[in-house]
């Protein structure tokens, strides 16, 4: 049954990667925030099957409230508050080229693969996919960060960290603490909810949501 | 050995007359998702039949490889029918006599010689999708070899019908990271190598936007009806490798017994249909790319390639 449920976690883990590398090609915040809560859900299907032998009620409450607040809540909230008509199909502009910033993102999720070998030489029980995948999908979500200027990718980059940073978590403590689970269940939304409301303010005052543009000061009205 | 040769027969009618059918489901299930009527399901059948009855044009201009470029592209996907399991899961004949780098070697025979023929035809329009389809070619190789890689670290072999072994036993290979990232970036491969959406459009009619149709415009005919069949082959091909070699090994005969493959006949066109059915639901979900953004998507499908075979070497 373990056996089973571990080669399944195999299988959501490499969607989870496929997913994150697919986030940095996307060029619509659309079609991004589809992918990201794709990657949530496999998240939640992933500390499901970690969770479910030996039984983890933890694991369980984590999957459910990843589901609630990344796959329904933020996606809700970011449709609701960011600006209307096209903005989620147009595309985005990027700092770096596609090609390039795929290129970055391969030799991240090397460094990311070599890094977690030296923790699951430490911990050799643990599912060595969840921490390698991870810290690779946490890697990329920061290039991701990195390489978008628009407000509403910038989040969904960080977003994706975080969701990366969880994967490692619920390979390497199965017993998280039931405060972590509720913080993130607040934070995250939160988050989501004040970086929004910003970017809608943001929208109104200056017609653009590209945040890099607004390092330099603009002359007179 | 005649069981061997006859079943290698029949393999070779398998995709000789069903690929037809195949192109036909395509087009009719695209036209049905886009709430319309659509051509029947035999119309490529019309369509050949039409052609091979028409009159051939052949421009002064040119030369041998013009004329023999059908040929070609017509008998390559045959030739690699015979290296792959497409109905039975025990070696066949010639299933030794190269591997899947060497099918890879020879479908890219038929590219070569309907890239020159394209030139050779004298129509400028010919020369600019040459020149676009091998420049998606480029891309994609890297992808294809990478892919290769992989498989050979995952089995110890090329040869296709000890590949397909190796995913379901044990079936915990079947689950892996590694196997998943391969097939995504070997679907994305069959669609810029066989001119689907969203590398190139195949129902487009706008020459200046083509990519691999527009090689095939000034052929008439017979050679145009042989070039169109190969095209359909090529697809079916194509798919079979990724089906019955990387994706689902299952359906295939395990005995020369007929009953048995009568049941892989009819699997394995089971499959295939579920493999349009995926193929039309990319190409109704997304648009064509412009020019320079082909090597965006087939970058993509390089990096998860790539990523594929550093997660099998690491076993994780």
């Amino acid at each position: 049954m373990t056996q089973v449920l571990s080669e399944l976690n195999g299988l959501v883990l490499g969607l989870f990667i496929i997913c994150t590398i697919a986030m940095t090609v996307t060029r619509q915040i659309g079609a991004c925030m589809l992918i990201f809560v794709v990657q949530s859900l496999l998240l939640a299907a992933s500390a499901f099957l970690l969770g479910a032998d030996p039984f983890s009620w933890h694991l369980f409450a984590l999957g459910c409230v990843t589901v609630v607040s990344k796959a329904i809540i933020i996606p809700w909230l970011l449709r609701v508050l960011t600006p209307r008509g096209n903005y989620y199909r147009r595309e985005l502009s990027q700092a770096l080229d596609v090609p390039i910033t795929l290129l970055i993102a391969l030799a991240l999720t090397f460094a990311g693969y070599a890094f977690a070998q030296h923790v699951v030489r430490a911990a050799p029980n643990l599912s060595a996919g969840n921490i390698a995948m991870g810290f690779a999908a946490l890697l990329v979500g920061l290039l991701i960060l990195a390489v978008r200027t628009e407000a509403v990718p910038q989040l969904l980059g960080i977003l994706a960290m975080e969701n990366a940073a969880f994967l490692v978590g619920i390979a390497i403590a199965p017993d998280f603490p039931l405060i972590a689970e509720l913080a993130i269940a607040f934070d995250v939304p939160l988050l989501a909810f004040i970086v929004a409301l910003l970017t809608r303010i943001a929208y109104r005052q200056m017609g653009t949501t590209e945040v890099g543009t607004f390092a330099s000061l603009r002359e007179g009205p | 050995m005649m069981q061997s040769i006859g079943l290698n027969v029949l393999q070779i009618a398998f995709v000789l007359l069903l690929s037809p059918l195949f192109a036909g489901v395509l087009a009719r299930a695209k036209e049905l998702v886009q709430s319309k009527r659509g051509p029947s399901i035999l119309q490529p059948y019309r369509d050949l039949r039409k052609l091979f009855a028409k009159d051939e044009r052949v421009s002064e201009e040119s030369g041998w490889l013009f004329r023999t470029a059908p040929f070609f592209i017509f008998i390559v996907p045959l030739i690699v029918t015979l290296l792959i399991p497409v109905l039975t899961d025990f070696p066949l004949f010639f299933a030794f006599a190269g591997d899947m780098l060497g099918a890879g070697f020879i479908l890219a025979i038929s590219g070569m010689f309907f890239t020159l023929a394209a030139i050779d035809g004298g129509n400028p329009y010919g020369a600019m999708g040459a020149s676009r389809t091998r420049m998606v070619g480029f891309l994609a190789e890297p992808v294809i070899i990478i892919v290769l890689f992989t498989v050979s670290f995952v089995a110890n072999s090329t040869i296709p019908y000890i590949v397909q072994q190796h995913w379901v036993h044990p079936l915990a290979n079947f689950f892996a990271p590694s196997h998943v990232l391969l097939l995504i970036a070997f679907f994305m491969v069959i669609l810029a190598e066989t001119g689907r959406l969203p590398v190139d459009n195949p129902t487009g009619h706008f020459e200046l936007a083509m990519i691999d149709e527009s090689k095939a415009l000034e052929f008439s005919g017979r050679s145009a009806a042989l070039v169109k069949w190969g095209g359909y082959m090529k697809f079916v091909v194509l798919g079979i490798v990724f089906l019955n070699v990387l994706t689902t090994p299952w359906g295939l005969a395990t005995s020369a017994a007929l009953p048995n493959i009568g049941l892989a006949v009819i699997l394995v066109a089971m499959k295939m249909l579920i493999l349009i059915g995926i193929v039309v639901a990319v190409e109704s979900s997304y648009a064509k790319l412009r020019l320079f953004r082909i090597s965006e998507f087939l970058t993509a499908a390089f990096i998860v390639s790539v990523t594929a075979m550093v997660t099998e070497i690491l076993h994780l």
